[in-house]
């Protein structure tokens, strides 16, 4: 047999940027996961678990790390979200499950769902035990997924458990999306989101890198496919539109945080501005600093009470050290072989002035595709139009998930979003539909 | 101001709180120390012919992560020489008179031997003696410890060898290992015992190793049944110390031992009519120290309640516990949910569907009340629901800080529920949920409903 494909085989990011970037939320060690696993209520109908758009049981692989049955933690956490290891990293579960917590109305400290939940996940991986199910028995059918991100795996994997044949297609060399390229490095390194894909494949999922699918493959896979998943997430970020944009120095944040945990990108210049004050912008704030950057300017057009921010990551980042241009918008990039400065306006008194800077990223926002997909589907402000229980668009055999349908949200809602989708072309196919969550747990 | 000071069967005390007979009392050097961290008395640890110990010798259960919730030990009677234990129990009162000091004995069941070992104790300035008719493993197979105690024939002879020659208030501990223990506890009246102790360990194997299948302790790969204390035999101890408080034939000075920790545990004892408490697995734990927080605690709760002296309070939840015959079966309370403290955790709700009488709902948002919804239902319901991750301007919601929804208070069927108290103890809120007094009808014991000649019950 031959050796099993493994993406985490690929040169991971250098071990200088590692260093760089430490876990923010270090991982548990038994002797303190099992108080704190102590510590939850096993609450009924938990708030949590309703609180995750992938309906993880929480008290339930909570109470199994208590028992000391973290395999069955693991599968508990795996059954409901394959990606259960890059979520308990990346999720803001500020907002999601530990805000839902139940000890916030007694005043006292949710639960760490996060980390506990990486306690199990992280065991799982140390294990090397498979992801807890086997494909049904070959159904017939067969589905093509576009993009390799969060929403296309989830829906492959559930798609495998159905017996449906699934093939993943994204233009990059490696899978996961954002979830791989685009996550800071402290809270999802990319090694870890390769590792967890690494899983993927042995359900039967077949993956095609480095492919852009054209408007003539797109006729092809509708012809040799019973369904088409469109996981493309959402396209480049926006540009400012103003003059100076294409002089050397001015980059994106997207590129910036693919770059550094590529390897591609090692240092930064010590003078950045970001332009933006959205979670996408802070992470790249954050990687700059990181980086090496001495001072780091965030620009924003209206006050720190409109930021697209969440709360949290607006406090990290003034422990980072950035520093905010509240009420200020670019109007120009100078210079002359490079960027040299910043020209700004503030917005309360049209008052301008320049800031002098080595490099410019720009973090407002990603546009939306605009290609052969728009011909397919029914689109709404770029958005791809779909039915949230089935994630059905207006195309029949058409389904998708994940940014390209939300604007751009979070890991976890993409996973969801691709279950979600696998059983609505599962009922679709072949008129089975599985439960979504609470599913048997024979294993 | 209250005092602790009190009088045990005739021996003065500086407070209540004696280390048992155990390894914290093995030797003087350990028993100065406790005497300076606090502790009134001492039991040394029981005094015989030395015998040999094997390692290991504890195993405990830890619960919901936290340790020794639950001790147990096959550590046998002092392996040091008689003589050597009599020389410190000498050099200790010389230095500490006002501290007490009682010797536990335990030699082969002979007349001389009792004898023998009474006076030498005696004469070394013990000032009092604990016989010991209670550890349950080891000695026990060689027809000493808890074999004695639980033949009543056996302990009432042995007691009364002592009393032959006793000048000292003579304590005979007793094993909980019977099936009445005041049968035991007459035994040794009988035999002219001055005080009782109560209890000893009780026979236990802690757990098993799931990896080596052995049970703990391990002994080279073999286990024997051991002593359990701590904790978790609290509320064994306090029916037994109850029963022989509230038996005529048995009831004398008693001193409370078993899973005491803190002062709330050594005020139930006394409350059950104890003179005075013995604490061994506390102090295994955390060290002598705990003795402080004992007297402290004790004293501020004698304070608040008016108490000037531990007599003042002894014995008064005696009169309180009764047959079940004599309980009033038309004492009715029900559960109440303080909606502003409840939190939403629901444990309440699933505990009473799965473990009462399925009087609590979750319907307090419905259009009318329904009784109907099982668990199930409700569950699968929440696990269809369709929820996104929250963007801030984007989204309302986030962490919610207005107070638990209505939704997720559970609602208590007063017509329904039984009142038996089951919710209320699962609810992690203090306060939250309180049992509420309603009945209108006069009190009936079952005694009295079964004397009247129309007796349905």
């Amino acid at each position: 047999m031959s050796k099993p494909l493994l993406f985490s085989d690929h040169p991971p990011t250098p071990a200088e940027t590692r260093a760089r970037f430490p876990d923010l939320h270090p991982a548990l060690t038994p002797q303190a996961a099992i108080p704190e696993a102590n510590r939850c209520l096993f609450c009924f109908d938990a708030p949590c678990t309703t609180a995750c758009p992938t309906h993880i049981d929480v008290p339930r692989f909570i109470h199994k790390i208590a028992s000391g049955n973290v395999a069955g933690s693991a599968r508990t956490i795996l059954e409901a979200n394959i990606l259960g290891g890059s979520c308990s990293r990346a999720c803001p579960v500020e907002v999601l499950c530990e805000g839902a917590c139940v000890l916030h109305h007694s005043g006292q400290q949710p639960i760490e769902i996060a980390r506990l939940q990486r306690f199990a996940m992280d065991a799982h991986q140390s294990a090397g035990a498979p992801l807890p199910f086997t494909p049904a028995p070959a159904s017939g059918h067969k589905v093509a997924l576009i993009g390799a991100g969060p929403a296309s795996l989830a829906c492959a994997a559930e798609l495998r458990r159905h017996g449906i044949a699934a093939t993943i297609y994204d233009a990059r060399p490696r899978p996961g999306g954002l979830n791989t390229y685009g996550i800071a490095e402290y809270k999802l390194p990319l090694a870890e989101s390769l590792r967890e894909i690494d899983l993927i494949p042995r359900l039967g999922v077949e993956f095609r890198f480095n492919t852009t699918i054209d408007a003539a493959q797109l006729e092809e896979l509708e012809r040799t496919h019973d369904a088409i998943f469109l996981g493309i997430g959402l396209g480049a970020i926006h540009a400012l539109g103003i003059a100076g944009e294409q002089l050397p120095g001015v980059t994106n944040a997207l590129d910036l945080i693919a770059g550094y945990k590529s390897g591609a990108v090692l240092t930064s210049p010590p003078r950045v501005a970001v332009i933006g004050a959205g979670n996408t912008a802070i992470d790249a704030a954050i990687a700059s600093i990181r980086l090496g950057a001495e001072e780091v300017t965030m620009i924003y057009r209206r006050g720190p009470g409109q930021i697209s921010a969440f709360a949290f990551e607006y406090e990290h980042a003034k422990r980072e050290g950035i520093r905010f241009l509240w009420h200020t918008q670019p109007a120009a990039i100078l210079g002359t072989e490079r960027v040299e400065a910043l020209a700004l306006i503030r917005t309360t008194d049209d008052s301008s002035f320049h800031l002098p800077v080595d490099t410019i990223i720009l973090a407002i926002g990603q546009s939306t595709h605009s290609h052969v997909f728009a011909d397919k589907v029914s689109t709404e402000r770029g958005r791809i139009l779909i039915d949230r229980a089935t994630g059905q668009t207006s195309n029949p055999r058409y389904f998708s998930g994940g940014d390209c349908t939300n604007g751009g949200r979070e890991v976890v809602d993409a996973v969801a979003d691709g279950k979600r989708a696998a059983l609505g072309i599962a009922a679709l196919l072949t008129g089975t539909r599985r439960e979504a969550n609470h599913a048997d747990i024979r294993m | 101001m209250p005092t602790l000071e009190c009088n045990f069967s005739g021996i003065k005390c500086l407070n209540p709180f004696w280390l048992a007979s155990a390894p914290p009392t093995n030797c003087g050097e350990q028993v100065m120390r406790a005497f300076d961290a606090g502790w009134g008395g001492a039991v040394w640890k029981t005094i015989g012919e030395p015998i040999t110990n094997v390692s290991s010798r504890y195993s405990s259960i830890d619960w919901a992560g936290q340790r020794m919730m639950g001790l147990n030990n096959i550590e046998l009677i002092s392996d040091r020489p008689i003589a050597t234990n009599l020389r410190e129990i000498a050099e200790v009162k010389r230095r500490y008179p006002k501290h007490v000091v009682i010797a536990s004995l335990m030699v082969e069941s002979k007349r001389e031997a009792w004898h023998e070992i009474v006076a030498r104790a005696e004469d070394a300035g013990a000032d009092g003696l604990e016989l010991n008719f209670g550890c349950p493993h080891g000695m026990s197979e060689r027809g000493m410890g808890s074999a004695v105690g639980q033949v009543p024939e056996y302990a009432e002879q042995i007691t009364y060898w002592v009393k032959e020659r006793a000048r000292t208030p003579v304590i005979v501990k007793l094993t909980p290992n019977i099936t009445d223990i005041r049968m035991a506890a007459r035994a040794a009246k009988r035999g002219g015992a001055d005080a009782l102790s109560a209890i000893n360990t009780i026979n236990s194997i802690t757990g098993i190793d799931l990896d080596t299948l052995v049970p703990n302790p391990n002994v080279d790969g073999l286990s024997s049944h051991g002593g359990y204390c701590g904790p978790a035999v609290k509320p064994i101890a306090l029916n037994m110390v109850q029963q022989i408080n509230a038996d005529p034939a048995s009831v004398l000075p008693l001193s409370g031992i078993g899973g005491i920790g803190s002062w709330r545990d050594a005020a139930e004892f006394i409350l059950l009519g104890c003179g005075n408490v013995q604490v061994c697995t506390a102090a295994m734990h955390y060290g002598y120290r705990i003795v402080e927080d004992m007297a402290d605690g004790l004293l501020e709760w004698m304070r608040q309640k008016g108490f000037e002296t531990i007599e003042d309070f002894r014995g008064l939840s005696l009169p309180n516990v009764r047959e079940w015959k004599h309980l009033n079966l038309n004492y009715k309370i029900v559960a109440r949910i303080d909606a502003a403290k409840c939190i939403g955790c629901q444990l309440c709700y699933t505990a009473c569907w799965d473990g009462a009488h399925q009087c609590i709902h979750l319907d307090r948002t419905l259009p009318t009340p329904d009784t109907t919804r099982t668990p199930a239902q409700i569950q699968a319901v929440s696990s269809t629901r369709i929820t996104t991750t929250p963007i801030p301007k984007l989204d309302d919601a986030g962490p919610q800080t207005a107070g638990t929804p209505l939704d997720r208070i559970p609602r208590v069927d007063e017509h329904e529920c039984v009142g038996c108290n089951l919710c209320s103890l699962v609810c992690p809120v203090e306060e939250c949920i309180t049992m509420e007094r309603i009945d209108n009808m006069p009190p009936q014991t079952w005694e009295e409903r079964t004397a009247s000649p129309t007796a349905t019950h």
